[in-house]
C-alpha cells in the first residue's frame, strides 16, 4: 500500500537558513509516528507544511495521494486556494497553544467546521460535536467559552474540533508544551485513547518521552532538518545507534526523569 | 436680548450638526469596512484602489476637500446641495481613517488563530467574517470613538459652505447681537454634550460587544 505521507527530496527554506535540506520521510496508513528532536531542528516546519502553513521550495510532497503542486505544475508556492482545500481535506492539526475561538463556546469551536466547511447540517454536526467532548470528557463544558477552561480542557476541546473534521492525518505539535505539568496527564491520556484507531494517522511531536514510547509504532530522532536515526520504540530508546541520539537522549531524560520523580513525590 | 432667546436658533443648528455628524458617521463606518478589507486583498487593484483613496483623504485638509467638492466639482457638471456636500466630503473623510483602524484590529488578531482556521479548512471570506472580524471589532471601538469626536468637531467646518449648523448659527447670533462672550460659550456647551453623547452611544456599544466571558478584558488567548 500507497505511504499516506510522503516526503521526496523536500527542500525548505526561510530566507538564507535551509531548515530541510532534500528531506525523504514517509509514514503509513495508520502508523503513529512521533519526532522528537533538539529545538530548532525543523520539526514544527514539518508539521506546518504538511498543514499547507508554510510553502516549500523544492521536492515533491503527497498526503492521501494528493500532490502539494497543483497537477498544473504552478509549483507548491502557488497552488490556489482550492487545491489547498482539498489538500487540507485529509489532514488537521493541533497546535501548541491550542489557539481556540475565543468568541465561540466549545460546542460551536467544534461544530463551526463541520458545518461551514464539510456542510454538515447543524444538528447533525452538533451531535457528533457533543459525542466528541464526551470522548475528551468536556460534555459538562459544552456552554464555556474559551476562557472558563484551564490549558488542559482547552487543548482537549481542541482535538475535538481537530477530529470533528475526519481527518485521516492528525498533527500534534507539542501539545502538552504549554500546559502545568498538573494538567499533561489529561490530554496524553486522550491522545493515548486516539492512538488505539486503526485508521487515524498521527504525526506527534513530544518531549514526553515516556509518552512517546508508549503510543508510538515508531520514532524519529530529527536534527538539523534530518532524521537521524529512527526506529521501534523499544529497540530506539534502550538501544540507540547514533552517538547524537545518545546525547540527546540522555539530556531531555536527565532532565525529565527527576521532574516526574519530584511531582509523584508532591502527590 | 437675553441668552435664553439665543437658544432657539442654536438649538436648530445644533439638530442640524447631530444630523450631519451621524449621518456621516454612519456612512464613514461603511466605507472604513470596504476601504480597510479592501486594503487586505490579495487583489492589487483592489487593494491599490483603497490605498489611493485613504492616502488622499488622509493627506489633504478637509476645509479644502469641502471647497473642492462644491466650488470645483460643478465645473465639471456634477454638483450636490450643501448638506448632500458636506455629508459626503466628511463620510469620505471618516471612511480614510476610519480604514484604517479596521485594517490595524484585523491585522492585530493574532495570526495563531488564522492558523487554525486554515487548519480547519475554512474560506478565507468565513475566517475573515467569522473568526477575524468577532475579534477586532472590539479593538476597533475606542479609535472609532475617537473618529466620532473627530468628525463631530470636523462638522464645524460645514458651515463655510452655507449649511446652518450649530457653528453657523452661532457666526450669525454674534453678528447682530455682538455678545460674542454668551454665544460662543453656549456653542462650546452644545459641541460638549453632542461630543458626551457620542461617547456614551461608542461606549455603550463597546459594553455590549464586550459583555460576557468571551472576552475578558479583551484579551486574546
Ligand atoms: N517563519 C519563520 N521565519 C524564519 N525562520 C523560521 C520561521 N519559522 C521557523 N524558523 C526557523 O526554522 C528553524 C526550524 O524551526 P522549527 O520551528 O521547525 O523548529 P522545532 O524543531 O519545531 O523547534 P522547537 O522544538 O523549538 O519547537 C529554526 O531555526 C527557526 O528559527
Ligand atoms: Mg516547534
Amino acid at each position: 500500500m500507497n505511504p499516506i505521507i510522503r516526503f521526496q527530496n523536500v527542500t525548505k527554506r526561510f530566507g538564507a537558513l535551509t531548515v530541510l535540506d532534500n528531506f525523504n520521510f514517509e509514514v503509513q496508513r495508520g502508523e503513529k509516528v512521533t519526532l522528537i528532536g533538539p529545538s530548532g531542528s525543523g520539526k514544527s516546519t514539518v508539521l506546518r507544511i504538511l498543514m499547507t502553513l508554510e510553502p516549500f521550495q523544492d521536492g515533491l510532497l503527497e498526503t492521501d495521494g494528493i500532490s502539494y503542486h497543483e497537477p498544473n505544475g504552478r509549483g507548491p508556492f502557488k497552488a490556489s486556494e482550492k487545491h489547498l482545500h482539498k489538500i487540507r481535506c485529509n489532514v488537521g492539526m493541533v497546535f501548541q497553544s491550542f489557539n481556540l475561538f475565543p468568541h465561540m463556546t466549545v460546542l460551536r469551536n467544534v461544530v463551526e467546521a463541520p458545518v461551514a466547511v464539510l456542510k454538515m447540517k447543524r444538528e447533525e454536526a452538533e451531535s457528533r460535536a457533543t459525542e466528541l467532548l464526551r470522548m475528551v470528557g468536556l460534555s459538562d463544558k459544552k456552554d464555556h467559552f474559551p476562557s472558563q477552561l484551564s490549558g488542559g480542557q482547552q487543548q482537549r476541546v481542541a482535538i475535538a474540533r481537530a477530529l470533528a473534521m475526519r481527518p485521516r492525518v492528525l498533527l500534534f505539535d507539542e501539545p502538552t508544551s504549554a500546559l502545568d505539568p498538573q494538567l499533561v496527564g489529561e490530554v496524553l491520556g486522550v491522545i493515548r485513547d486516539l492512538a488505539s484507531e486503526h485508521d487515524l494517522t498521527m504525526l506527534l511531536v513530544t518531549h514526553e518521552m515516556r509518552f512517546a514510547r508508549e503510543v508510538s509504532d515508531r520514532v524519529c530522532f530529527f536534527d538539523k532538518g534530518r532524521i537521524v536515526e529512527q526506529g521501534e520504540p523499544e529497540r530506539f530508546f534502550s538501544n540507540p545507534q547514533q552517538p547524537r541520539t545518545r546525547e540527546f537522549l540522555s539530556s531531555i531524560l536527565g532532565e525529565q526523569e527527576p521532574i516526574r520523580e519530584s511531582i509523584s513525590c508532591a502527590r | 436680548m437675553t441668552w435664553t432667546q439665543y437658544l432657539a436658533p442654536l438649538l436648530k443648528g445644533a439638530q442640524v450638526t447631530v444630523m450631519i455628524s451621524l449621518a456621516s458617521i454612519t456612512f464613514g463606518v461603511i466605507l472604513a469596512f470596504a476601504a480597510g478589507i479592501a486594503r487586505m486583498s490579495s487583489n492589487r487593484f483592489v487593494s491599490g484602489l483603497a490605498f489611493v483613496y485613504i492616502a488622499l483623504f488622509r493627506g489633504t485638509p478637509l476645509l479644502v476637500q469641502l471647497f473642492w467638492f462644491y466650488y470645483a466639482l460643478p465645473l465639471i457638471g456634477i454638483s450636490f446641495d450643501p448638506i448632500t456636500t458636506g455629508i459626503m466630503t466628511l463620510s469620505l473623510l471618516t471612511g480614510a481613517f476610519g480604514a484604517e483602524v479596521v485594517r490595524g484590529a484585523l491585522l492585530a488578531v493574532p495570526n495563531t488563530q488564522l492558523e487554525a482556521a486554515r487548519a480547519l479548512n475554512f474560506s478565507k471570506r468565513y475566517t475573515l467574517w467569522h473568526i477575524s472580524m468577532p475579534q477586532a471589532i472590539i479593538e476597533m471601538m475606542p479609535p472609532f470613538g475617537n473618529l466620532a469626536i473627530q468628525n463631530l468637531k470636523d462638522t464645524a467646518l460645514v458651515s463655510l459652505i452655507s449649511i446652518a449648523d450649530l457653528t453657523f448659527q452661532a457666526q450669525s447670533m454674534r453678528n447682530i447681537t455682538l455678545d460674542s462672550a454668551t454665544v460662543y460659550t453656549l456653542t462650546l456647551v452644545g459641541y460638549f454634550i453632542i461630543a458626551l453623547c457620542l461617547m456614551l452611544i461608542v461606549r455603550f456599544i463597546e459594553m455590549k460587544l464586550r459583555r460576557g466571558p468571551a472576552f475578558p478584558r479583551g484579551a486574546h488567548t
